[in-house]
């Protein structure tokens, strides 16, 4: 965990850093985030005392920062910077171990460590492991720069926009491979941005700067939900709660276990199950559950046969695990007021509506 | 583009060796002809001795003034010197501009006249160059790279040795390619103030009017600075890592 506790920068008259007391949880994701020169940086590296802070307290995990050794204190804490900064005069590998190193690590051992982290984040040692900075592409360089801070397991680690300087498409792809490492990695993260997308993605909790001063600190659905004054407003975005839209899964929106229909089971009987739960149509699911098509209230009244001779096939389909943003798209797309939700195999595992989804935004607003 | 640009240079550095090699050997056979190259070959025992002389010479004011200058860089560029670098900098640009001559001349009112006043005002000729070159070198690695190793947990001392020094290796190995290359041309003159060397041969050949004395002592003076510039230049091909290597 880190604390901040009332931390101040001055630069000469400029207040980089105005009294911010802040906490960061273990093993969560802390987003700074805020206009250009607000102070996210300075704040950062007060952490690993690349600055030393005019007045307050910084305790990590437990221990005052300013008591521990400087050196020690930063190789105990993982680092990336915006640059990237790998040492062009040294391979990947050499690169990746240079904290290991410096803490006296077997030589093999460090060696092995640093193939193991290049396959964490899709790189094939064979072919990275002996080659110079120079020889990467920008996202590759990224990846090498971001395992590198986490070389000797360190349980904090700082990022300073580290993903800052990749093309949009490959910057959403390391995000989603970092998000996947951190889920299994647990670290407890400060992360420097300046856009609201990749705070909301990323965040356990995000933290708005301005001028020096923590605005507001809270979670990104809360963030959006909430903002504490108009200028946070302004700095998330007029489509604030469209964000939000990328914060929440289909499955915890969906209807779960509805009323469904078997190819065999007559029309009669399929209309009868619709009335009885106000449904004006219903998932038709083949023998194990999977889900296969649907069929209308109106159709089912005005044919006759069984369910599996009439149904139409199902328009949008979508799995329980994607966010609210990729069901609503698909209703979009397909001019449709719902969708069957189904799990990785196919199998039927609810609806979602767009009311349920109004709904369901609109909860968090009401109650306050 | 640059890969371009390196055929074409290529090419032309080829071209340039072949012509040499042709021109060399005309010259030679014109030579032999003439009865010139016999009469250069009489003062082989005077070479060999001479380029011993020439190379100490070279040496020891060439070594002296990489362990002087390539330290001296560093600490100047160290924190409570920084702001001073500027300064050294222009000072230095401002000593290398004082003729060759000179300098020898005033080494030689304080230490007489021999070995030492020579090794002394080579020393400082070619202290300038790879002092320069040492601190052109350290400043130009980029400021984060520094930053991320301070972040990293690399200590004030391990900073200069595995970051700044090997980054800015090429720049100071360039340095001390071309001062070494005119050390050796240099150190001709020391023969003006006693220190002897393939200069005398030079010198003598120029007051006696005889050529083959001339050739005897600047033929292999020419060759002496081309070996000395390759072998400098095949270190700082194969010793520079090739992350940071622009040769390779
Ligand atoms: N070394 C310094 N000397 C003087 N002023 C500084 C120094 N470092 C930062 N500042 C000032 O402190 C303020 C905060 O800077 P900081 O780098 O923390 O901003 P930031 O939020 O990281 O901005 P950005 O998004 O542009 O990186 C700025 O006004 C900046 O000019
Ligand atoms: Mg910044």
């Amino acid at each position: 965990m880190i604390t901040l506790d009332h931390i101040t920068k001055t630069f000469g008259q400029t207040t980089a850093v105005d009294a911010v007391s802040m906490e960061v949880p273990a093993g969560s994701v802390c987003v700074l985030l805020g206009p250009s020169g607000c102070g996210k940086t300075t704040t950062m590296k007060m952490i690993n005392r690349l600055i030393a802070p005019t007045s307050g307290k910084i305790i990590v995990d437990g221990k005052d920062n300013a008591a521990v050794d400087e050196v020690t204190l930063r190789r105990s804490i993982g680092y990336v910077i915006q640059q990237i900064g790998l040492f062009p005069n040294k391979t990947v590998e050499d690169n990746i171990a240079i904290v290991p190193d410096m803490l006296g690590w077997d030589r093999k051992r460090s060696r092995i460590r640093a193939a193991e982290l290049l396959e964490m984040v899709n790189l094939d040692p064979e072919i990275f492991l002996k080659r110079y900075p120079k020889e990467l592409s920008g996202g590759q360089a990224q990846r090498v720069g971001v395992v590198r801070a986490l070389a000797a397991d360190p349980p904090v680690l700082l990022m300073d926009e580290p993903f800052g300087a990749i093309d949009p498409i490959n910057r959403e792809v390391i995000q989603d491979e970092f998000m996947k490492l951190q889920a299994r990695l647990k670290k407890t993260i400060v992360f420097v941005s300046h856009d609201i997308d990749e705070a909301v993605k990323m965040a356990d909790r995000i933290a708005i700067f301005r001028e020096g001063r923590l605005i507001q600190y809270s979670s990104p659905d809360d963030l959006l939900a909430h903002p504490s004054n108009s200028f946070v407003a302004d700095f998330v975005g007029t489509d604030r709660t469209l964000k939000r839209l990328r914060l929440i899964k289909v499955e915890d929106v969906m209807v779960e276990q509805p009323c469904r229909a078997r190819a065999d089971d007559t029309l009669e009987t399929a209309a009868a199950m619709m009335e009885e739960a106000g449904h004006i149509s219903i998932v038709m699911v083949g023998p194990l559950g999977r889900a296969r098509g649907y069929v209308t209230l109106d159709g089912a009244r005005c044919k006759r046969g069984t369910v599996g001779e009439h149904h139409d096939k199902l328009r949008g389909v979508v799995n329980v695990d994607e966010d609210l943003r990729a069901a609503v798209s698909m209703m979009f797309t397909h001019d449709i007021t719902w969708l069957a939700c189904v799990d990785d195999d196919g199998f039927y595992k609810g609806y979602i509506t767009q009311r349920g989804i109004t709904h369901a935004l609109g909860a968090t607003y009401r109650d306050s | 583009m640059a890969a371009a640009t390196l055929s074409t240079s290529t090419v032309l550095s080829t071209v340039i060796r072949l012509a040499l090699v042709a021109g060399v050997f005309a010259l030679g056979a014109y030579w032999e002809s003439t009865g010139l190259l016999p009469s250069i070959f009489r003062h082989t025992d005077d070479v060999v001795y001479l380029i011993g002389q020439h190379i100490r010479l070279v040496a020891i004011s060439g070594v002296l003034a990489i362990l002087v200058a390539v330290p001296l860089g560093i600490l100047l560029t160290r924190t409570p010197f920084r702001r001073y670098t500027n300064f050294v900098t222009q000072f230095v640009n401002l000593g290398t501009t004082i003729p060759t001559l000179a300098i020898l001349a005033l080494s030689m009112s304080f230490l007489g006249i021999g070995a030492p006043p020579t090794i002394f005002g080579l020393f400082v000729l070619t202290l300038l160059p790879i002092l320069l070159n040492t601190i052109a070198g350290i400043r130009s690695v980029p400021p984060h790279l520094i930053e991320a190793a301070r972040g990293m947990g690399l200590t004030q001392r391990q900073i200069p040795f595995q970051v700044e020094l090997p980054n800015a290796a090429f720049v100071i190995l360039a340095g001390i390619r071309t001062a070494l290359a005119i050390n050796v041309g240099t150190a001709t003159l020391a023969f003006l103030i006693g220190g002897g060397g393939l200069g005398e041969l030079i010198f003598t050949g120029i007051d006696l009017m005889d050529p083959s004395m001339l050739l005897a002592g600047a033929i292999p003076t020419a060759l002496l600075a081309i070996l000395v510039d390759f072998l400098v230049g095949q270190a700082q091909f194969w010793l520079i890592p090739r992350g940071v290597n622009p040769l390779r």
